[in-house]
């Protein structure tokens, strides 16, 4: 059992869980009220990593975060070290793959709220801050946790992209799906099947939570 | 507190009108569904920006405030609850005072429509009728400069309302501020408000009385000749034993069904013009109650079988609305003494009142 190659992944998740959740609220958020033209464009490009094989993207991600790269070469002047195989770059890169998993379910959420209780909210003298706050997040919530919870075991899962620009570094990048791959090609069966065990569970646990949460949000808004 | 508004717009909904309410009073806004009507109660709260605008309310514009500062009670056809808080919660959102003061001035306002033991369920929880009460608690909560009725009687059934239509009036000492109320319905029209502004397709037909808004062809023409009606003043005479209020008139006495007002009280009724009968003699032998005498004043005719004719009752217009072929019959023409013959039953309980 890895633990190192456990801990990091769940470190990596909850990351990128923390940063992403907000930014999805706010985003989701807009595309939920937006009544733009280009709003079907701008959801193909936030649904993309689902259908992007994780190698393809991984190969763009790497590009990006290389030294060639304009973000690359920033990051070795700022950090003094490169963006490319790193946690921060597979921090970056894990927080880019989830934006569909964290987005959809928390722009659907809001979708749900009745466009009739925000203007309630404004005539009862409620900002549009005191709004989100008081009345849509309330609401929304079950699908916001949805959001976070999807991300979180995705991330723990993803392998593909994280080979890709992270490399195998043990304690940096070394995810346990990456751990149990490597323990698979040098035969340790029983610490491969120790790790897929936890895996399964953790995400057993998410999708029952998910699906719990998405009653919920069901029969509080009927 | 007077409110002005002038709205202009071309798209997507075509607007232009201007009207104004006094304090205290109330201003039905009548028309047909997609005539602008509910366009014109979110303009006001500010959901809703048509290209020119002017709201005044005593004066101050508001045109450049955002909804959530404007002082706007809005109550919404489907009440528009927060479902995720109480009833009391409810009106407290709408409330400046915070902590304990909020929760008290909250308890009185749920106790002022008759639901202070229901603070704590949720909308869920509650009945339309119930529902619908606490959307005019968290109205009020808000100190409106304006209140904003938007068709708020539509969803709940007919006894329900009638009880509704009582808790307004009794709330009527409270609504200090003008009114503004959305409604398809005459007769709420007539129930509730003190002036009528019939609007279609975004433009106002006519404004004024609900008398002088009920003998205007135009308003006709938008509502409907089955709406039609003229609105007579008569008072209180009589209970009678066998459930028939009697009512005195100039042009002679009306037989309604049984009134809950006290006698010596003056009442205004609405009669349909379709339910209105005429007679070149006084009838006999006739089962309708009553039979007002009067002159006709104009005949209009239509392209259809009908005619409109509009007959002076004691000095108020009364509408007939009779076939042509029965003025020819009778001879009718402007200056004719005639008889105008109406049933008891068809003067519904909710088209008299104060």
């Amino acid at each position: 059992m890895d633990w190192q190659a456990l801990n990091l992944s769940l470190l990596l998740a909850a990351l990128t869980a923390a940063v992403l959740v907000p930014i999805a609220v706010v985003i989701g958020r807009r595309l939920a009220l937006s009544k733009s033209k280009s709003l079907p464009v701008i959801e193909a490009f936030i649904a993309l990593p689902l259908v992007l094989p994780p190698t393809v993207l991984g190969f763009y991600l790497l590009t990006a975060f290389g030294k060639g790269s304009p973000l690359g070469e920033l990051w070795q002047t700022v950090f003094g070290h490169s963006l490319a195989f790193s946690f921060e770059g597979l921090l970056l890169a894990s927080i880019i793959v989830n934006i569909p998993f964290a987005m959809q379910p928390i722009q659907r959420g809001f979708e749900a709220v009745p466009q009739e209780l925000r203007d309630a909210a404004a005539c009862s003298g409620m900002s549009p801050l005191e709004t989100l706050w008081k009345i849509e997040l309330p609401l929304a919530w079950p699908a916001v946790l949805t959001g976070a919870v999807l991300t979180f075991a995705h991330t723990l899962g993803e392998f593909g992209v994280v080979l890709m620009v992270g490399g195998a570094i043990p304690g940096e990048t070394k995810t346990i799906a990456i751990s149990i791959y490597d323990k698979v090609q040098s035969f340790d069966a029983r610490s491969a099947a120790e790790m897929s065990a936890v895996l399964l569970a953790v995400s057993v646990t998410t999708i029952t939570l998910t699906f719990l949460m998405s009653r919920k949000i069901g029969r509080r808004l009927s | 507190m007077t409110l002005y508004i002038r709205f202009k717009a071309q798209d997507p909904i075509p607007l232009d009108l201007s009207f104004s309410v006094e304090a205290g009073q109330i201003l039905a806004l009548v028309g047909p569904s997609g005539s602008g009507k509910s366009t014109v109660l979110r303009s006001i709260a500010g959901l809703y920006r048509p290209e020119e605008t002017t709201i005044t309310v005593s004066g101050k514009e508001w045109r450049d405030m955002p909804p959530h500062k404007r002082r706007v009670g809005m109550v919404f056809q489907n009440y528009a609850l927060f479902p995720h808080l109480t009833a009391r919660g409810n009106v407290c959102a709408a409330l400046d005072e915070k902590g304990s003061n909020g929760a008290k001035e909250a308890n009185r306002l749920l106790d002022l429509v008759g639901l202070g033991d229901m603070a704590e369920r949720r909308p869920a929880e509650l009945s339309g009728g119930q529902q619908q009460r606490v959307a005019i608690a968290r109205a009020l909560a808000r100190k409106p400069d304006v209140l904003l009725l938007d068709e708020p009687f539509s969803a709940v059934d007919r006894p329900t309302r009638e009880s509704l239509y009582a808790e307004i009036e009794a709330l009527r000492s409270e609504l200090s501020m003008p009114v503004v109320l959305v409604t398809h319905d005459m007769d709420e029209a007539q129930r509730l408000a003190d002036r009528m502004a019939v609007i279609d397709q975004g433009r106002l037909v006519c404004q004024g009385s609900l008398a002088e808004v009920a003998l205007d062809p135009k308003a006709m023409r938008v509502l409907g000749l089955r709406q039609t009606g003229a609105v007579l003043t008569a008072r209180v005479a009589a209970h009678d034993t066998d459930g028939i209020t009697r009512l005195d008139h100039p042009a002679g006495a009306l037989f309604v069904p049984q009134i809950r007002e006290d006698i010596g009280t003056e009442v205004k009724l609405r009669l349909l013009a379709h339910d209105v009968m005429l007679a070149n003699a006084h009838p006999s032998g006739i089962s309708a109650l009553n039979i007002l005498e009067g002159k006709v004043v104009s005949i209009a005719l239509g392209d259809g079988p009908g005619a409109m004719v509009h007959v002076d009752a004691g000095g108020e217009i009364l509408l007939a609305r009779i076939t042509r072929r029965s003025v020819a019959t009778l001879g009718l023409v402007e200056g004719s003494r005639c008889f105008a013959v109406l049933k008891s039953l068809a003067i519904a309980r909710d088209r008299v009142h104060r």
